[in-house]
């Protein structure tokens, strides 16, 4: 909300300098607490982790359709540049490895959503010899979108899901 | 049964010894020994009737009744006549099978797989090693004996900061699923029950 600055009278000049800086032109206050919100969730870049079928509905949400990119988040290769790991795809013993590996790669604050029913809980490989029964035996999740796999409409509500979990948890430090 | 199959039979039968060879649904089978197996897979591949320069497959099939546990199933492709071969060959659980990586280099990988999914040894493979399973898996996960959840699986482990593997403990029963009442429900096999 802008409003007009009004300052008691005083005889700092300093002080009279910034009264003119800003008589006209207006400023905006906030909380810190909304300004970080308002960052964090702004610019989710997310880290491709397409394992199977699943990676190509996270492909579509980055497409004009759905277009995730007005929500501030684009897609990046790596680990390091990330915030949030999308697991999407069923998530193989051999691979768990390296999905943690990439995983302990990202800097604080990360997030995780997990995305399909393999993620989730091993889904149609359930029962496998090979395949991790829920990728949250690996690396904790924020959030579980569901469906085999889920639509881009389903990702991206996900991903809105986590935006509004980031403005209610309410601390700086994660 | 065209010309071509009886000019390709007939070749066959006459420069190698087989077994059997016959055509089984548009598809020329041959079954052999694995002793000559590597001089078939050669004679066919240059041979002027037959002609098959593509291996398409190589297979494992596992009949634990049979005193020969293991088919191993090879299928080819011929360009130049437009037809395809396959070429069986039986195998006991301790037996091994020629390598024919020197014929056709695509069987390097086809084998592997083979050697990691039923354990069927190669000789004069060059690099017989597992191939898809993870790394230090035991057991060959195709075989009718092995269990269908296997024997271990993993979990982070936030106290040693590391993935551990641990024995199977399933926290979801098996289901059985009656397709043929949709009225009922599903009936869950718990513990006794579902031995």
């Amino acid at each position: 909300m802008a409003i007009n600055m009004q300052i008691e009278e005083h005889n700092d000049p300093e002080l009279e300098k910034l009264k003119e800086l800003y008589a006209d032109k207006g400023f905006v206050v906030t909380s810190i607490n909304n300004l970080i919100n308002w960052a964090r969730t702004g610019s989710l870049h997310w880290m491709t982790f397409g394992l199977a079928c699943c990676a190509v509905e996270m492909m579509h949400v980055g497409t004009p359709r759905y277009d995730v990119e007005r929500f501030g988040a684009a897609p990046r290769a790596s680990p390091r540049h990330a915030d949030v790991l999308i697991v999407a795809g069923t998530l193989t013993n051999k691979m768990a490895v390296a999905l943690r590996k990439a995983y302990d790669q990202m800097p604080e604050p990360r997030y995780v959503i997990s995305m399909g029913s393999c993620a989730n809980g091993g889904g149609y490989y359930h029962y496998s010899y090979s395949v991790v029964r829920g990728c949250d035996r690996i690396i904790p999740v924020d959030v579980y979108v569901p469906g085999c796999p889920p639509t881009a409409e389903g990702l991206l509500y996900g991903l809105l899901q986590l935006q509004k979990k980031i403005r209610r948890e309410g601390n700086i430090k994660r | 049964m065209s010309d071509k199959f009886e000019r390709a039979i007939a070749s066959i039968k006459k420069n190698c010894d087989v077994i059997e060879a016959f055509d089984q649904l548009d598809q020329l089978q041959v079954l052999v020994s694995p002793e000559n197996l590597v001089h078939l897979v050669d004679f066919v591949k240059n041979d002027e009737s037959c002609q098959f320069r593509q291996l398409t497959d190589v297979a494992g099939v596992d009949f634990p009744e049979r005193a020969n546990r293991f088919d191993v199933i090879y299928h080819f492709l011929s360009f130049k006549w437009n037809f395809r071969l396959r070429i069986k060959t039986e195998i006991n659980e301790n037996g091994s099978l020629p390598s024919i990586c020197s014929i056709f280099p695509a069987a390097n990988w086809f084998e592997r797989e083979a050697f990691d999914m039923y354990g069927i040894q190669f000789t004069d493979h060059p690099d017989l090693r597992r191939i898809l399973t993870d790394y230090g898996f035991e057991g060959y996960p195709l075989r009718k004996d092995f269990p269908l959840t296997g024997n271990i699986e993993i979990r982070y482990d936030e106290m040693d900061k590391k993935i551990v593997y641990e024995p199977v403990k399933l926290q979801q029963d098996f289901r059985s699923f009656d397709i043929q009442s949709p009225w009922e429900g599903t009936k869950y096999l718990k513990g006794e029950e579902s031995k």
